[in-house]
């Protein structure tokens, strides 16, 4: 096709109504929650609609706020850690295993992540829960006498999102191994390495890329996340979209919420900025192809 | 032959497994207490049973949450389908000042953390003075699945050599039947992919909804939240395999029924 030089039209009205749902239901509302978290919320129950640093002064100096964030953080770091931990070794026996069916390995280990996410938190409750099977076991072979009381704390909270996000991880991983040249770790090994120098010095390196990719997603959606803290947390281990979700949905104060949106916002907005900066995003999406 | 040490893919090959376990035990134990005879969701197991199974076909709530969820995931799967192969084409057949920018913009809704985008499209509608209402509910779950049917399809239109195109082109079919007859049909598999991508994640999604849905409404995901404020109970469990047998079902159909599509064309 020739006509580059006159100005075609077509891309832009087949990218149109994308735009248009983009503008519509995510730049315009995101400068909205902006607008809205300079509002003030009324005794009355409404918004006074102005310039109140107010909500902004609350979330900023508050030192609530501050201890929510950074224990959200921690527990995305903690995450992200156990998943690449456990991601690796597994992607890593997909990639370089000498069975058939890696496809098959793969697929299996896929599977959970199609599986509903609420159904897959509550199932730790019949795990660890009083008279779930971990107690149960324990108890029938004597080795405890009261069951015990393994749910609704940090660890718990922990473990719900490591199974939620660990899919995301392996893949990850899995594809950025898969892109390895074999005949470099065996030219590693002809020069005289050991197995495990190879690894470190070829096979590790090479997978970076992929590793960080999955350490982004997993971040970036375990620290965004209100819904296992609900289910599996305690009443301390609230995390910062469950703030947003009390102030939105319990309280109804609106511009409070918005402003803690806003803070999410950019502090996992800056991750993902500080990773596209040094790695590029299009890893991500090699990933979900 | 010597009896090695352990290996570093000795290692490898425990580590693994234990993965898988700690994958499936969750899952598995969810099936096998979904057949509990017992009135509680919990062990020890008092028999098997399918009674969890009949109350499940029984309870009005759950049912209309199953119909809710299924209409809202296939209206979703479909708009957000056709505005992602449209936004896919222009993106991958063109070439135009912004791209980049834009296809960042594209994504972007998997960049924004779901929690903030239901919030902002709240707020926008509460500007609006309009009530929550299923319409609010759909979009937000098409603004929400897009970018992942804009990366299936982008990527496999880029493997789709444009020489098809240009050559039917050439032979006199106008751009609109040369979609319809070319593109298309060698676009299907990562069409159906993403109509399969945006149906799970609608069908999934809780975090979302539990801000948008009008209130009455419920979908799967927010009526199993609601019954767990009580406490687990078998029925759950049992609303937990059927969920697991669809959702793992419908993707392995879906991959099946792509790989006989593209045999019976002869690859």
């Amino acid at each position: 096709m020739s006509d580059a030089e006159t100005r075609d039209m077509r891309p832009w009205a087949l990218l149109s109504p994308a735009l248009t749902a983009i503008t519509l239901l995510l730049a315009i509302p995101t400068c909205f929650v902006v607008v809205y978290s300079f509002w003030l919320r009324t005794a009355a129950g409404d918004e006074q609609v102005g310039f109140y640093l107010d909500n902004w002064i609350e979330v900023l100096t508050d030192p609530f706020y501050r201890d929510v964030l950074l224990y959200t953080l921690k527990i995305g770091v903690i995450t992200t850690i156990c998943c690449a931990l456990m991601g690796y070794p597994a992607a890593y026996f997909i990639a370089f295993s000498k069975m058939r069916n890696k496809a098959f390995l793969l697929l299996l280990l896929m599977l959970p992540f199609w599986i509903s996410y609420i159904i897959r938190t509550m199932s730790w409750i019949n795990i660890l829960g009083v008279s779930g099977a971990v107690n149960y076991v324990l108890q029938s072979l004597g080795i405890v006498s009261e069951p015990l009381q393994m749910l609704y704390n940090e660890a718990t909270v922990i473990l719900g999102l490591i199974h939620f996000l660990l899919p995301f991880m392996v893949l990850n991983i899995y594809v950025s191994l898969e892109g390895i040249d074999p005949n470099l770790t065996a030219a590693a090994r002809s020069l005289g390495s050991t197995p495990f120098q190879a690894f470190r010095e070829v096979t590790l390196p090479l997978s970076l890329p992929g590793l960080a990719a999955g350490s982004l997603l997993c971040f970036v959606l375990g620290s965004g996340t209100y819904i296992t803290p609900l289910v599996l947390g305690g009443p301390g281990d609230g995390m910062f979209a469950n703030l947003i979700y009390d102030a939105i949905i319990t309280q109804l104060n609106w511009p409070l919420g918005s402003a803690l949106s806003i803070v999410l916002l950019i502090v996992l907005g800056a991750v993902v900025l500080l990773y596209n900066r040094y790695l590029s995003l299009g890893q991500i999406s090699k990933g979900l192809g | 032959m010597a009896v090695r040490a352990p290996t570093g893919w000795t290692f490898i090959k425990i580590a693994t497994v234990l993965t898988y376990v700690f994958m499936f035990a969750p899952v598995a134990v969810v099936m096998l207490l979904a057949f509990n005879a017992s009135q509680f969701g919990s062990f020890p197991m008092t028999g098997l049973s399918f009674r969890w199974f009949v109350e499940l076909a029984q309870n009005d709530a759950i049912i209309r949450a199953f119909k809710t969820s299924l209409l809202l995931g296939a209206l979703t799967a479909v708009i957000s389908t056709t505005i992602g192969v449209c936004a896919s084409l222009a993106m991958v057949r063109y070439d135009f000042p912004g791209k980049n920018l834009l296809n960042t913009a594209l994504i972007a809704p998997i960049l924004v953390p779901e929690v903030v985008l239901a919030v902002s499209l709240l707020l926008f509608l509460q500007f609006l003075s309009m009530p929550k209402n299923f319409v609010l509910l759909l979009l937000g779950h098409v603004i929400f699945t897009l970018p992942f049917v804009v990366l299936v399809v982008q990527a496999r239109l880029v493997g789709i050599r444009k020489e098809y195109e240009e050559a039917a082109l050439s032979l006199g079919a106008n751009p609109l039947q040369t979609f319809f007859q070319v593109t298309l049909p060698l676009l299907m598999p990562a069409v159906a992919a993403g109509m399969l991508f945006a149906f799970t994640i609608s069908f999934d999604d809780i975090t979302g909804t539990l801000f948008w849905k009008p209130p009455g409404v419920e979908t799967v995901p927010t009526q199993i939240f609601a019954m767990l404020r009580n406490s687990i109970s078998p029925e759950i469990n049992a609303l937990g395999t059927v969920m697991i047998l669809i959702t793992v079902a419908l993707p392995l159909t879906g991959a099946g029924l792509a790989r006989w599509l593209a045999s019976r064309r002869g690859g």
